[in-house]
């Protein structure tokens, strides 16, 4: 039996079907979020790795931004939960997670028994979270996927100090101005997104596993300087950007069985 | 006035004669007194003056979405957006002189008492300023100790007995002892009421949609020193105590979670707000605001007066802040706290971080928080607020199954 789990984001949908609950038959990530294609996009996806259509699905859970905008769902779960299933599917002992999304960075509380118990989202605006990357990548004329791998070849770690995207935007092109390695601005934007995001990881307490999802997680540069600012390792899994999707599906089959 | 409606439709009008009273008082060439929400009304009341309160009115034009328009001609004037939002509403509406939705007559005399806010000092200095006319100000100071101490008691007591000078002056009458005394026993009569019928809401399943606190709240902020509300509020205790017995409440749908609400409401999404709570079957029965009018002392008892003004849960310090939170998580029977991060309210919202560490250590209660303001809609986005609903209500709901296992087990 089938279930599907979808992650409509501000930025990127994302979908997963599983098996019987356990095992992950199909995934897909499409780069437009609610209000697109992106979410129909990614279904036909799906279903084309499998073969299969709408009627071989049992149920489908949604969640992200635009969980509420998806007509065809059983069930709209918020990805606070989504993700604490997803990455305890995956990463049994995890117990602090770190999500950095388009629009909003959350750090989460999860119990040995794998359930979500706290949790501390970003407040007053969406500095440090997957769009101010986008913006600063555009602004740098660097692709945002290589991101990571620039900021490895970095030397001297420039400051961005600025929490507003629009000003620290303007501090990189400063920085351009001034001649400053680009390698360099890039390991500052990623300090300054580790600095803000780290915040909310502390307040809720960290505790090892920690494990960082969401699209940003594929930044190696953002995973440096964020266990540089909380002190601990974090694990990345293979799935990153596909945790919320994956546990929209988990509860999706917990739905079939009720 | 058994009726369901009957409370709701008394205060409504109550609160509505307020404004209207204080409008043939100003014709009359009577003066009018601005004042802040927790102002010791006794004094301006025993006078027999009419007092408008900028604040009620500010969430009032918020509510009827006319705020940001005031805030705007606020912040053309030069008015930093940083400042309160209640604040730049007020300044707007004295620059444009009147608004559409609510409005009151101009003031003849100020009175600011900072046990709410600090920031009122410099909003009630600047409209003294502007419309050059006195200011009585009562200096409550922050309690940064547990207790108010005996110093600080005094420091109030002295300010009371010199803005009875200065009322002498603008009302043109003798201070009276007798009416003071009739004053301090109906609103001490008036504060007990407002508590109690506010700790009926914690009966389960509650009598009322939470939100409805803030409709009965208008009137012991307008007028907690008046007969009529004595009236209003035993007819509220009736209408609630006959709803407990008979199991009914004006909230709508089930009420499968009941929370604390920390913070003025978002009053241009109040709508908004109600829906989605509703929506999760959320419904507010925890809030610290049935202790803010509920001011006891006894009558005469002007020592216990001070205290009790200076004791507001704004204006104690961090360990009796939290204890406010605790003890209103613990009588609303609460599931979990929600945290209105308002951006007008600096000293509210910027103790929260600490605050919810506190309150959580001490009850285990989930808790979660969102950003907006309470009357600047810019601060506020309705898919924010919602994830962050929804994932208490997670969080909530992963606790009660955990409880309901146990049960089960046992």
């Amino acid at each position: 039996m089938y279930t599907m789990g979808l992650d409509i984001g501000s930025t990127a949908s994302k979908g997963v079907i599983i098996e019987n609950g356990v095992r992950i038959r199909a995934t897909a990530i499409v780069s437009f979020g609610t209000g697109t294609t992106g979410p129909s996009k990614v279904v036909n996806e799906l279903f084309g790795q499998l073969n299969i259509s709408r009627e071989d699905i049992d149920k489908i859970v949604v969640t992200g931004y635009g969980r509420m905008k998806y007509a065809d769902s059983h069930k709209q779960i918020s990805e606070l939960s989504c993700h604490t299933k997803g990455v305890t599917f995956l990463v049994p002992n995890a117990k602090t997670i770190i999500d950095i999304g388009g629009q909003d960075a959350k750090a989460l509380k999860v119990n040995e028994k794998g359930k979500l118990v706290n949790f501390v989202m970003n407040d007053k605006c969406a500095a440090g979270t997957g769009r101010f990357l986008d913006v600063m990548a555009k602004t740098l004329e660097v692709n945002v996927s290589d991101l990571g791998d620039l900021d490895a070849k970095s030397t001297k770690e420039v400051s961005i100090s600025s929490t507003c995207t629009v000003f620290a935007e303007s501090e990189v092109i400063s920085h351009l101005a001034n001649d400053t390695a680009i390698e360099d601005i890039i390991a500052g934007i990623h300090a300054s997104v580790a600095k803000r995001v780290s915040s909310l990881a502390k307040r809720v307490g960290i505790q090892e596993s920690v494990v960082m999802v969401g699209g940003v997680a594929l930044n190696k540069g953002v995973v440096r300087a964020m266990e540089n600012a909380i002190g601990f390792k974090i694990i990345v899994p293979e799935l990153a950007q596909l945790t919320g999707a994956l546990g929209a599906a988990l509860y999706a089959f917990d739905e079939s069985q009720k | 006035m058994g009726s369901k409606s009957g409370s709701k439709e008394l205060i409504g009008n109550l609160l509505a004669e307020q404004y209207q009273k204080a409008f043939e008082a100003k014709a009359k060439g009577e003066p009018i007194g601005w004042s802040t929400s927790v102002f010791p009304q006794e004094l301006p009341e025993s006078f027999g003056l009419r007092i408008c309160y900028p604040e009620n009115q500010a969430a009032g034009i918020a509510a009827k979405k006319e705020s940001l328009k005031l805030c705007n001609i606020a912040e053309d004037k030069g008015y930093s957006i940083d400042l309160c939002s209640y604040a730049r509403t007020n300044f707007g509406f004295i620059e444009n002189g009147g608004c559409e939705s609510l409005n009151m007559p101009r003031p003849d005399f100020l009175l600011c008492c900072n046990n709410i806010c600090n920031q009122v000092v410099k909003w009630y200095e600047n409209i003294s300023k502007e419309l050059n006319i006195p200011l009585i100000m009562i200096d409550t100071t922050f309690n940064n100790e547990y207790e108010v101490s005996q110093a600080r008691i005094d420091y109030i007591k002295g300010q009371f007995e010199e803005a009875i000078k200065q009322l002498e002056i603008i009302s043109g009458k003798k201070f009276d002892p007798k009416k003071f005394e009739a004053v301090m026993k109906i609103s001490s009569k008036n504060g007990k009421l407002w508590k109690y019928s506010m700790s009926l809401p914690s009966a389960k399943p509650s009598p009322m949609n939470g939100f409805d606190l803030f409709n009965y709240m208008a009137v012991i902020v307008c007028a907690r020193g008046k007969k009529e509300t004595t009236n209003a509020f035993e007819i509220l205790i009736k209408e609630l105590e006959e709803r407990i017995k008979n199991e009914e409440t004006t909230f709508r749908g089930e009420e499968k979670y009941r929370i604390m609400m920390e913070g003025i409401p978002c009053w241009p999404y109040i709508g908004y707000k109600m829906k989605t709570l509703a929506k999760y079957g959320v419904n507010m029965t925890g809030s610290v605001y049935p202790d803010a009018w509920a001011l006891e002392y006894e009558v005469n008892d002007l020592d216990g007066m001070a205290k009790a003004y200076s004791s507001m849960f704004n204006n104690v310090n961090l360990d009796r802040m939290s204890e406010y939170r605790i003890d209103s998580l613990k009588l609303g029977k609460c599931d979990g706290a929600f945290y209105h991060m308002n951006r007008s309210c600096k000293l509210m919202s910027l103790i929260q971080y600490e605050m919810q560490r506190k309150v959580y250590e001490a009850t285990g209660l989930p808790y979660a928080g969102f950003d907006g303001d309470q009357a600047d809609p810019r601060c506020f986005t309705e898919a924010q607020f919602e994830t962050r609903i929804q994932g208490l209500v997670e969080v909530m709901e992963e606790k009660k199954e955990l409880s309901r296992k146990v049960m089960y087990k046992t």
